[in-house]
């Protein structure tokens, strides 16, 4: 059963096409990674699953469903920066997901519930390392500490898809080995396909059980923006994944 | 030698600089006033010292004849009366208009061009319109301070509103939340401190509106006291009022910001 599909799908910004005949099937729980050079439109298809953009031509379906033209609960995402609230503690981003879900109104969980959603997010918080953090602010935080937080925070909500945007671009590179490995352990203890865009080959190589190049294939020199990418190679990292499974199980 | 940009002041220091134009201008106000006494003992532009406490006395502590009232506490209260009421007021009305206006797309077409007009209307030309239409009662005072602070507290709240990163926004959409519970978990809590920082700035025009009002149409308060023996020439009267109306804007202005610091820590 294939969780995303995209069949012919363009993008285009008036006459500037980013992206052109997409044509896609992932199935569940798997990982996707992304590479492609810079403006090559990784992260338009990233905003086209989360619902920032419409797809200007052809479909893009999760569960066979049109992707809704908003952000949603189904579709977790990451991005570079910015993505932790600076008025909550880590805690308090934690919890934001659960509360929200729960509590339509007040956006606030009381009592016995609240202390159910505490206990979660301590779990959570205690994989990603940042159980002596938790009274904190995001300002305090260094910056994988925040980007591991808000993996944890789409994490908590259990969404059907997690994108992130080329998440540990910004990260000292002593970091992303971590990173890895923690990304690599949630993925396989949750119900979830990730995409994710990255700049790094070999990251996508080691992450993905799905590799998906972007790259244009047609150039005019007359027209630059005349012709967008499209997906070069799609490549299944089998044996990969089970060498990864095996590594963090 | 290092350059003058990259030489700071120890504590110590710091503060002996920042004394330094207030006791200058202490020094030139003593000088001219004795200059002045000297040649004539009932010169009224530059009262000596002793001449202001007197009066400050006269003022603060005894009943005034006429009415038997204490004349500079009533004063006091009734300005600072008018004034929390006014800056409460434009604080909500602003809040609500800028968070309108700001996270609501529909609202924004319909109301950012009108709010924007609104601003541009010198508030103290209107003023004659709100004592015709209001009275000379308090009302019309305290309305006048929130005709002039409300569409500038809702422009910056709307505009700090749109600053928000939009990733901010998609990620707490990706986490469930519904418009209101975008506003009411992820926006306004994030507002808080920039409406203190707002209403403070605009603590020196609610002053101006507010003495304005009070010179015109009044029967009490700090502003109609300095504006009604102004007819006396007596200076005596309106420095220490002057001084007095400063260190009340200094002291709401200290107050709003420990109140930043303390309730807002998240924000430093």
């Amino acid at each position: 059963m294939a969780c995303v599909t995209a069949k012919g799908l363009w993008k285009s910004y008036g006459e500037h096409v980013v992206l052109e005949n997409i044509n896609l099937e992932i199935g569940e729980h798997e990982f996707v990674t992304i590479v492609g050079a810079s403006g090559c439109g990784k992260s338009t298809l990233l905003r086209l699953l989360v619902g920032m953009e419409k797809p200007s031509r052809g479909a893009l379906l999760i569960d066979g469903q049109p992707v809704p033209p908003e952000p949603g609960a189904n579709r977790g995402i990451v991005f570079q920066q910015y993505s932790p609230f600076p008025h909550l503690t880590v805690l308090g981003n934690m919890l934001l997901g659960l509360e929200l879900r729960s509590s339509r109104f007040l956006g606030r969980l009381f009592g016995e519930r609240r202390r159910a959603a505490i206990r979660k997010a301590d779990q959570l918080l205690e994989i990603v390392g940042l159980t002596s953090a938790r009274a904190k602010y995001p300002a305090q935080l260094s910056g994988g500490m925040q980007q591991r937080l808000s993996i944890a925070q789409s994490v908590i909500c259990e969404p059907r898809l997690l994108l992130l945007d080329e998440p540990f671009g910004a990260l000292d590179p002593g970091l992303t080995a971590d990173m890895h490995k923690l990304i690599l352990e949630l993925w396989s203890a949750n119900r979830m396909a990730v995409f994710m865009t990255t700049h790094d080959l070999q990251e996508a190589f080691h992450l993905g059980t799905r590799l998906i190049v972007l790259d244009k294939v047609r150039h005019d020199p007359q027209a630059p923006d005349a012709y967008g990418s499209r997906v070069t190679y799609d490549l299944r990292l089998h044996r990969a994944t089970e060498l990864r499974v095996a590594l963090t199980a | 030698m290092t350059r003058v940009v990259n030489r700071i002041p120890g504590r110590g220091a710091g503060i002996a600089l920042g004394l330094v134009p207030f006791v200058a201008t202490a020094l030139l106000y003593l000088v001219g006033s004795q200059v002045r006494s000297a040649a004539n003992p009932d010169d009224k532009l530059l009262p000596t010292p002793a001449r202001l406490a007197e009066t400050l006395r006269t003022y603060a502590a005894h009943e005034d004849v006429r009415s038997g009232q204490v004349l500079f506490w009533v004063d006091t209260a009734a300005s600072l009366e008018r004034l929390t009421l006014a800056l409460v007021i434009s604080a909500a009305l602003g809040l609500l208009i800028g968070l309108a206006v700001g996270t609501v797309p529909v609202l924004r077409a319909a109301l950012a061009p009108f709010v924007a007009a609104l601003a541009m209307i010198p508030p103290l030309a209107i003023l004659p319109i709100l004592f015709i239409v209001l009275g000379l009662g308090e009302l019309a005072k305290v309305a006048l301070i929130v005709i002039g602070l409300t569409p500038v507290i809702a422009r910056d709240i709307s505009l700090r509103a749109g600053e928000l990163p939009a990733e901010q926004l998609v990620k707490a959409q990706t986490l469930g939340a519904s418009s209101w519970q975008l506003v009411s978990r992820v926006i306004l809590p994030q507002m808080w401190p920039r409406l203190i920082d707002v209403v403070r700035l605009q603590l020196g025009a609610a002053w101006l509106f507010l003495i304005a009002a009070e010179a015109i149409a009044s029967t009490d308060g700090l502003g109609y006291r300095i504006f009604l023996v102004r007819r006396y020439l007596a200076m005596d009267v309106i420095l220490p009022y002057v001084a007095w109306i400063t260190l009340l804007a200094l002291v709401i202005d200290w107050l709003l910001r420990q109140l930043r610091a303390r309730a807002f820590a998240w924000a430093r």
